[in-house]
């Protein structure tokens, strides 16, 4: 059972989170958005503690931080590769270009790399149809991609 | 209340203000088609399945969620509505597996039955864009499989706001939207007590139990298995409805019948173990009273309701009778008493139970179940699955003649009979603890306080002089007011009877679909009727009973009994995921 004072879980800084809203009820948004912050996720336990907080089950919390593409529920790697899959890109090649990262990195979208490096994953119209297909690694941009160029990219990270 | 006139393809009717448009037309005599819609539950309005045209109105109505207004003119039948209906049902049939072949419910699904009534007859969008998902097959009593999900969430109602559990809540977005437990993780991860009302409440094969008929079949197959079969209390009341009869018919005799011609050994009924239960129980109940023990002493029978207070409430498990379930009784003296009655080696025994319940599939897998050296239970059928087995034998369940129970098994009291209902359980009980505490004869064997599908019932019984509080509840969400109030030092009772589900077994999660509180409520009817209708309607007198007392066990509550007839239970705690914590 999920002990509060289990001290491996991330307690102080979510307490102090959990806190700030005691008074507040429907603020479950804020309250995932800054314990995301904690280390970049929403783990299991920590869903788990917002849920006994709140005063709803666990699997709505759950649905509701798998609802919005700014959560995430599994810790990602220090790069983020966003891959187009809008209709422009899918027309100039995205899935060739899918093909070879998943080839390289060994994963699918949605995952990341044991070492922790790449999180691959999609994203809607990046505006850059005019260089499709395009990508995204954390804050950089990548257009006119093909299999090739994008191993190299990834190569050079 | 308040009344208004609408007029409904041409009909005048009149309905109470706030009345749906779905109940007005059917006054009105029409049944318009519905699909995500749950006469007990809150209106979703996801499918758009029951469109209709009010005049005035710019667009379509959701019948199922657009209330009426006075003088409100409806069109339930028009060209429009015909093809938005069917558009919207092929759209949601174009990310569907058109599998209905090969699928468990195959000519007992809703979706396929509208697919009928609307009148599609080809595919004509193949939009299959919904990424594929495994089969979730942990539970050792529900299989849950996405692809065939059509996003009703009639299973997150039920599990949420009847059972308070909160297993399962839809997850992701968009075209990835799907119903996961917590973290997306298989539901034997998480605290889902396995109670099936989920499956009970699903239009289609998205979620039903884990399938005992292969292994039964084998079973009655092998020349060298004695197969013997107990049938629950509730079964009696339902098992018609399979065969298309109307709820609330008592068929006893022909579920015998039946059972025989499927090639059963012998037929035994649970509720002979029910009133073993009822002599165990009481017994512990008087003993704690009497020496100062746990009260409220909480009934055991229900195995949802087992794990339920093993995930959430696990430092109260002292409360629970240590009795076995009826179920688990039955298997352990099938294994050991009745094997030296009838000279057979245990190990040739094969048990199965015919249960209203999925969870008695989890229960029977309890590792602490096997008091003779064996499985006490081999495999359980829920009602549906009889009714499947029987169909496929071919046997015309409404035509078979009424049949007895074998012995020593069949001989049974009313008291067994109610176990079924909600209330059952406490009122055989009362009847039972009343004379042996008291040395008297109850003056009337019914306690109509107990009785009903109402959510918590209390009463209270003299026990010449000793006042009993006792309580009932049915459905979880109930058993959660009960614990709360125990939790608080505010629970008065030194009583209490909780069944996992709503209306109690007559209500289980593995009864014949549809089950509503409406039919529910003639299965309580019906198994009202039928214990008034035997001749011993206490535990305590039933002969065979006695006989295994004198012959086998010794006395309540003795060294035999507490080897074969109770149990102990687990902390599972609220998040039982082995990585956590
Ligand atoms: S769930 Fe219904 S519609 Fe879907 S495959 Fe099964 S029977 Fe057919
Ligand atoms: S079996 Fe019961 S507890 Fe489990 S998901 Fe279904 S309704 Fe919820
Ligand atoms: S599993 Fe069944 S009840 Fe639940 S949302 Fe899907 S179709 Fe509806
Ligand atoms: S039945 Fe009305 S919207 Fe689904």
């Amino acid at each position: 059972m999920l002990a509060k004072t289990d001290c491996s879980l991330p307690t102080p800084k979510l307490s102090a989170i959990l806190d700030k809203y005691k008074k507040s009820p429907g603020s479950l948004l804020e309250i995932l958005r800054e314990a995301q912050a904690i280390n970049g996720y929403l783990s299991r336990e920590i869903l788990q503690l917002i849920a006994e907080e709140v005063g709803v089950p666990e699997s709505k919390v759950y649905g509701v931080a798998t609802f919005y593409s700014l959560f995430k529920t599994a810790p990602t790697g220090r790069y983020i590769i966003r891959i187009c899959e809008s209709a422009p890109c899918h027309i100039r090649g995205a899935q060739d270009v899918l093909a070879a990262i998943e080839k390289t990195l060994a994963i699918k979208p949605g995952e990341t790399t044991p070492d922790g490096k790449f999180t691959l994953e999609f994203t809607s119209c990046l505006g850059l149809c005019g260089v499709a297909p395009a990508m995204m690694i954390n804050d950089q941009v990548f257009g006119n991609l093909t299999g090739d160029r994008v191993r190299e990219i990834i190569n050079s990270f | 209340m308040e009344m208004v006139k609408v007029t409904v393809d041409g009909q005048t009717v009149e309905v109470p203000n706030g009345s749906t448009i779905l109940a007005a037309a059917k006054k009105a005599g029409i049944k318009i088609p519905t699909l995500c819609y749950h006469e007990d539950f809150n209106v979703k309005a996801m499918c758009r399945i029951c469109v209709v045209e009010v005049v005035g109105a710019r667009t379509l109505q959701a019948a199922c969620s657009q209330p009426v207004s006075d003088g409100m003119v409806i069109i339930t039948n028009s060209p429009a509505v015909r093809q938005a209906r069917k558009i919207n049902l092929e759209l949601l049939l174009s990310n569907h597996p058109q599998d209905c072949l090969n699928c468990v419910r195959n000519q007992r699904c809703e979706l396929q039955a509208l697919a009928d009534q609307l009148g599609v007859q080809q595919q004509r969008f193949h939009t299959k864009t919904r990424p594929e998902s495994p089969k979730d097959e942990s539970t050792a009593a529900l299989v849950r499989d996405p692809d065939k999900c059509i996003l009703c969430r009639r299973c997150v109602e039920v599990c949420h706001e009847v059972q308070s559990v909160g297993a399962i809540a839809p997850g992701n977005r968009g075209i990835n939207t799907q119903i996961l437990p917590a973290g997306g993780v298989d539901l034997n991860d998480v605290a889902c007590v396995q109670c099936g009302q989920c499956s009970l409440v699903c239009p289609v094969a998205a979620i039903y139990e884990q399938d005992h008929t292969e292994r039964v079949w084998a079973a009655l197959a092998d020349p060298e298995k004695h197969v013997v079969v107990q049938t629950a209390p509730a079964i009696r009341v339902s098992i018609g409805e399979e065969f298309g009869m109307e709820p609330g018919q008592v068929t006893t005799g022909q579920l015998v019948a039946a059972l025989r011609r499927l090639g059963f050994d012998r037929v035994f009924d649970t509720d002979f173990t029910a009133d073993l239960t009822i002599i165990e129980e009481g017994h512990e109940f008087i003993d704690r009273l009497t020496n100062g023990g746990v009260l409220p002493m909480i009934t055991s029978c229900s195995p949802g309701w087992i794990k339920f207070i093993e995930h959430f409430y696990p430092e109260y498990l002292d409360h629970l009778s240590t009795c076995k379930s009826p179920q688990q009784m039955f298997g352990a003296l099938a294994k050991t008493y009745y094997a030296e009655k009838a000279g057979i080696d245990p190990k040739n025994i094969y048990v199965v139970s015919i249960m209203p319940c999925t969870a008695k599939k989890f229960e029977c897998g309890r590792p602490e179940m096997s008091a003779s050296g064996y499985p006490d239970v081999d495999a359980v059928l829920t009602t549906r699955e009889l009714g499947k087995m029987l169909r496929q034998a071919g046997i015309v369940f409404s035509e078979l003649p009424e049949e007895e129970y074998d012995d020593p098994f069949g001989i049974t009291t009313g008291a067994g009979v109610i176990f079924g209902a909600s209330g059952g359980v406490m009122e055989a009980a009362l009847r039972t603890v009343y004379e042996v505490v008291t040395k008297e004869t109850l003056p009337s064997v019914d306690f109509n306080a107990v009785r009903g599908i109402e959510g918590i019932k209390e009463a209270e019984v003299d026990l010449k002089g000793t006042k009993v509080k006792v309580a009932v509840a049915n459905g979880l969400g109930n058993a959660r007011k009960l614990m709360d109030l125990i939790k608080e030092g505010k629970a008065d009772y030194q009583f209490i009877e909780i069944m996992c589900c709503p209306g109690g077994c007559i209500g289980g999660g593995g009864q014949p679909i549809p089950t509503t509180n409406e039919i529910r409520k003639k299965r309580i009817e019906a198994i009202y009727k039928a214990d008034a209708g035997l001749p011993l309607r206490k535990s305590h007198e039933n002969p065979a009973v006695k006989t295994l007392y004198e012959e086998y066990l010794g006395k309540p509550l003795g060294e035999k009994s507490h080897q074969l007839l109770h149990t102990h239970y687990t902390k599972r705690g609220k998040y039982p995921e082995k990585s956590v914590g």
